[in-house]
């Protein structure tokens, strides 16, 4: 028997919103002891639907309109508000995507979770500490007796993620719903937390509703999965059935769209070299005035290079360093130490006056298409910017934007529109103009594909590569993505806390990694193992 | 995930901010207040009596036929007086709100950009707003003598802190944001970046904060004046006026409550209109400023 | 934490430092001979140059400064030129009713307040929020002492169930009669804060209620109320307690004030009774006097914020 069945649903949206509804009659469905994988990228309702079931969503914006929710055979879409609560935590739970904010910043976690307890059902409060250990210790947390009184800022990712997770099964509900539980977590916590998730429900029975957006995930923990797209689900089935033979074109474009694991074959690079670090290294803190003060080694002696026509990748997790060194060659920071040679000068403690003119052959492309570019100016003047700052006349760097824009593969028009008028991707392709313009011969990727959706990633990565090609640029690509850094990268780096732990081809890395933690966060990697049609 | 909550709003131009701000209800009726107001303060004066004619026979009377609000102690008349104070406190409010936001966009500016000029800044700002703004405009006043102009800046001084930390705050989160990363690696020079990519960022929380200004200042000059410590007695402020009325308040109370009501009406016009405009421009920072 | 608390104590230094330059400039570098102003415009030579004496001000500017910083670190404010007594003895005297105003008036608008704001978050956009906001707006715009007269009107001039003015000390005088003329200032003073703190409130609240802990806790089932009583109020509390913390400046204006038109006794009336005689160095001690109350009271509300947010270690 099912635990839970959507049937026919539809939600819809306030008006003004681009479409009518947010979910569009789709019918689904978690049995028990069954994890289903809803899995679409941003906007295709997936989390509404997650929504929808708990009776969280906002109901003056999002109106289910037609259809049922069934929990255990009971219609939740009308059932009172209180009712709604007393299943809330008792039989169906969630758990959410970051869990930093979604505990409360100034309770002691192990409160947090006794207060499931307290809502639901009367224990003494000895009673309920002991079945907040169990909790605990079920989701293998260190030492719960002196967690139990920490804050959630003093816990690590991952800790937090089993915090909340043993708050939601901690009354063993029949559904847990979970929304992009792992992706905010670094690679090897996310599979902690994944393997975590599996073997719960596989001891509990519980039915889970796991909303993704990440194919990879799919593969590690799907039984069934659904595929939806703008508010439809296109396309469910068994797990392996969707992922090694989709039937939909949106499914098959999607899947298509997930970068390999395995690097293809590349040939060294031989051109001159264009960026060179030495011993290269960013502290921040003082000493204090006693000797007391924190220090924190953000990049500790990292020596690379990159030729002209390279791409050199550097992976690692939050906190390895792999951008403080980026930022530090654009010289956004200041290194503490080291040196970073372009044309052959130390630029690493070069004034900003003498600075300026080197500033023209290094670029970059941030992460954040919403915030790369001055909402309140015109694409064109975004893009003419740097070559005016250096003397070239309007004309001459308007034409020349205009190229550019045929180049990242927009029309020339949109020099003339704002930024809120394109999508993330297309703004993606208007900041790599941006800094094509100034004719670099280094340009920084600094996770520049790490916000986009799956199928936007591989069109900005394809474009990168491209006009690496076509302009010979030596690019430093910075990633958390190892899927994607074996597409792109002729080498990688691979950093942990600061320090360099292990470079070399990226073949030779992936086929055979020398160092532990390279080997640990390799298998990390959601869906390693799994073939993609 | 390109959630359109968490997006930023975009503004693409100040000139469609300006309409949608009218199209706020709360800007809506208190600027139209506001502009009953003004519109009073210029005209007004043409059409009434000689504020300052005095009349002996004819003094302390009640709102009636000897004057629409009635007469103060030397016969002067009530109403003619209010009408014509208006234009001390809309002067006062203006001027203060524009030099405490110049002076304090100058200084927020520099504090929020040059590290070393910061702590500077900013530690002689918190000595400013310890000192209770009301004892430092009267110190200031009573040191330099009463004109307009003294108790002008005797007001902005202690408002100028409140704008600097705000513009501060916004130089601060701004020259975080990418977008002016990008602009300093494709060499844009400092004071370009200051002002093409921060400087469009202030005005919208600077608009709000200069008509709380405005407000405040209204207020802190009919204290003054209230205290005797203002502009000129001659100078029928509407604060003078409520002074003078002070001796006689248990028997012609609306010597105070005439032109009390008029200030409060002018001030709560000018506050309805900020707390419209910060609605719609709805600067985060502004809101915490208050 | 010791450490924290020390060094945030020193922090404190440098902003006494600019305090005392600003007060001690002030009359330096107003227009004309400071000895002449302070002396009044009916003062003969004499009169100037005894005052000149009796402040040092032939000295080096300089040396001035440090004499004069060094008598205000043991604890002299300089003695007053018309009374002859020390300032800090006319502070003392003066001090209490100032001191019961300010308490009675702070106690009042956070009881009044916190909860207003609170309820105005919690049923945003209803008629009692609407209500909410137009008292606040209201209150920031009535000038303090137009509300104290319309107080007195309505209740010590028609209703005459309150007295018009004075003062009566708790101490000497019983609390009956405190209460009874402390009432109307207190009130008068306090819509202001009211306005201010509850205002705060209701934005901190809303803020609050839309975080992510908060959606936890419906997911957990918890009730609408319990949510707001367990999780919201305590994170909504930092940006409320330093706004009361900045409204100290604001209370010490208004004090003055509102002693003047209710005609108590206190430090807000020596003031003015100052100003109106120009006796420069009790102006100059209340100054200094309020701004080292400011920067305490700030002081404590800084440290304070560790007992709301395990987040804030020292």
């Amino acid at each position: 028997m099912s635990v839970l069945e959507i049937e026919n649903l539809s939600v819809s949206l306030p008006k003004g919103a681009d479409r009518k509804f947010a979910i569009e009659d789709i019918t689904l469905s978690v049995g028990r002891g069954e994890i289903v994988c809803v899995v679409g990228e941003s906007g295709s309702g997936k989390s509404v639907t997650a929504f929808s079931v708990m009776g969280l969503a906002d109901r003056r914006a999002l109106t289910p309109v037609a259809g049922e929710i069934r929990l255990e055979g009971e219609n939740l879409l009308e059932a009172s508000d209180a009712h709604l609560r007393s299943l809330r935590g008792e039989k169906m739970a969630m758990i959410f995507q970051e869990p930093m904010t979604a505990l409360n910043p100034v309770l002691r976690v192990g409160d947090q979770i006794a207060e499931m307890l307290e809502i639901h059902e009367t224990l003494s409060a000895s009673e309920r500490r002991a079945r907040v250990i169990a909790a605990m210790q079920d989701v293998r947390l260190p030492d719960p007796e002196k967690m139990y009184g920490s804050y959630p800022h003093q816990l690590s990712g991952g800790q937090r993620q089993r915090i909340m997770i043993a708050m939601a099964l901690v009354l063993e509900p029949v559904l847990l719903i979970a929304d992009e539980p792992t992706t905010a977590l670094d690679v090897t916590t996310q599979a902690q937390i994944l393997k975590l998730i599996k073997d719960i429900q596989t001891r509990k029975g519980m039915g889970v509703l796991f909303i993704t957006h990440d194919f990879g995930v799919v593969a590690e923990i799907a039984d069934r999965v659904a595929v939806m797209q703008n508010g439809r689900i296109v396309e469910q089935g068994e797990a392996g059935a969707v992922l090694g033979a989709p039937s939909h074109p949106y499914t098959q474009m999607l899947i298509g769209a997930v970068p390999s694991m395995t690097p293809p074959e590349r040939q060294p690079a031989t051109g001159k070299i264009a960026l060179e670090t030495r011993g290269l290294g960013k502290t921040y803190g003082s000493p204090g005035l006693f000797g007391t003060g924190r220090t924190v080694h953000a990049a500790q002696a990292v020596n690379l290079t990159v030729r002209r026509g390279e791409t050199l990748g550097i992976v690692g997790e939050s906190g390895s360093g792999k951008s403080t060194v980026a930022r530090c060659v654009m010289r956004l920071i200041d290194p503490t130490s080291g040196e970073i040679l372009i044309n052959d000068e130390n630029i690493a403690t070069m004034r900003e006056g003498r600075l300026r003119a080197h500033r023209r052959d290094i670029q970059i492309v941030f992460q954040d298409p919403y915030r790369s570019l001055n909402p309140r100016r015109t694409v064109g003047q975004s893009i003419v910017e740097g070559p005016m700052n250096f003397g070239i006349g309007r004309d001459e760097a308007r034409g020349r934007a205009e190229e550019l824009m045929r180049v990242v593969g927009l029309a020339p028009d949109a020099l003339e529109r704002f930024p809120h008028q394109f999508s993330g991707g297309q703004r993606q392709r208007i900041c790599i103009a941006r800094a094509l313009a100034m004719e670099p011969v280094i340009l920084i990727a600094d996770e520049a594909v790490s916000a986009l959706d799956v199928s936007v990633q591989a069109q900005v990565l394809d474009l990168l590569d491209d006009v690496r090609k076509r302009f010979d640029l030596a690019m430093l690509f910075i990633t958390h993505d190892l899927r994607v850094a074996a597409q792109i990268c002729d080498r990688i780096m691979v950093m942990n806390q600061g320090e360099v732990v292990e470079s070399g081809p990226t073949a030779a890395v992936y086929a055979n990694p020398q160092q532990d933690y390279t080997k640990a966060l390799l298998a990390a990697a959601p869906g390693h193992h799994a073939r993609f049609a | 995930m390109a959630d359109p909550a968490t997006a930023p709003r975009d503004l693409p131009a100040e000139l469609s901010l300006a309409r949608l701000a009218l199209r706020n209800r709360s800007v809506y009726w208190g600027g139209l207040l506001l502009c009953i107001i003004v519109v009073v303060a210029i005209v007004g004066p043409y059409f009434t009596a000689e504020p300052s004619a005095l009349n002996p026979t004819n003094r302390l009377k009640p709102p009636g036929p000897n004057g629409v609000f009635g007469t103060d102690m030397l016969g002067r008349d009530l109403f003619s007086r209010v009408i014509n104070g208006a234009r001390v406190s809309l002067v006062v409010g203006l001027a203060v709100a524009v030099i405490a936001v110049s002076i304090g966009l100058f200084l927020g500016l520099i504090a929020g950009y040059i590290r070393v000029m910061d702590a500077l800044i900013m530690r002689v700002m918190d000595g400013l707003m310890s000192i209770p703004a009301i004892l430092l405009a009267i110190a200031l006043i009573s040191l330099s003598g009463a004109t307009l102009t003294t108790v002008v800046i005797a007001i902005v001084i202690p408002e100028i802190p409140r704008v600097v930390r705000l513009v501060r705050a916004v130089v601060l989160t701004v020259r975080e944001e990418p977008y002016v990363e990008a602009a300093i690696s494709v060499g844009t020079r400092v004071p370009t970046i200051m002002a093409r990519h921060v400087l469009p960022n202030t005005i919208a929380p600077l608009i709000v904060q200069a008509t709380y200004i405005c407000g405040s200042a209204m207020l802190t000059e009919a204290i003054l004046g209230f205290l005797g410590a203002g502009i000129p007695p001659e100078i029928p402020s509407w604060g003078n006026i409520m002074s003078e009325g002070r001796t006689f308040f248990q028997l012609t109370p609306w010597i105070i409550f005439f032109p009390g009501l008029a200030l409060a009406a002018t001030v709560l016009a000018v506050n309805i209109v900020g707390d419209g405009l910060r609605d719609t421009l709805d600067p985060r920072i502004a809101r915490n400023m208050r | 934490m010791l450490r924290y608390v020390l060094l945030r104590i020193l922090s404190t230094i440098p902003v006494m430092v600019i305090v005392a330059l600003f007060v001690f400039l002030m009359l330096r570098l107003a227009p004309g001979d400071p000895a002449a102003v302070i002396a009044g415009d009916y003062a003969t030579a004499e009169d100037v140059a005894r005052i000149r004496e009796q402040l040092g001000l032939s000295d080096p500017i300089v040396v001035q400064f440090f004499r004069w910083v060094g008598s205000l670190m043991q604890g002299d404010l300089g003695i007053s030129i018309f009374s002859g007594k020390p300032v800090s003895e006319l502070i003392a005297q003066r001090i209490e009713p100032t001191l019961m105003l300010a308490l009675t008036t702070i106690t009042f608008a956070v009881l009044v307040a916190v909860p207003l704001g609170t309820l105005a978050a919690f049923k945003a956009g209803s008629w009692i929020d609407r209500f909410v906001m137009l008292f606040s707006v209201g209150g920031f715009s009535i000038p303090v002492f137009v509300l104290g007269y319309i107080l007195i009107y309505i209740f010590s001039m028609t209703l005459k169930i309150l007295p018009v003015q004075g003062y009566r000390s708790p101490f000497t005088d019983g609390l009956g009669p405190f209460l009874l003329h402390i009432a109307l200032p207190s009130v008068t003073l306090s819509v202001i804060f009211i306005a201010l703190i509850s205002r705060m409130t209701r934005a901190s609240v809303i803020e609050v209620l839309e975080e992510d802990y908060i959606r936890t806790a419906r997911a957990k089932g918890q009730s609408e109320y319990n949510i707001l009583i367990h999780h919201a109020l305590r994170n909504a509390a930092v940006p409320v307690v330093t706004v009361i913390g900045i409204g100290i400046a604001l209370l010490i204006g208004g004090v003055v004030v509102t002693e003047s038109v209710f005609n108590i006794p206190g430090l807000g009336r020596l003031v003015l009774d100052a100003v109106l005689a120009r006796d420069y160095p009790i102006i100059q001690g209340l100054i200094l006097f309020f701004s080292f109350i400011y920067i305490v009271i700030n002081l404590l509300i800084d440290l304070s914020y560790t007992l709301f947010d395990p987040r804030i270690r020292y």
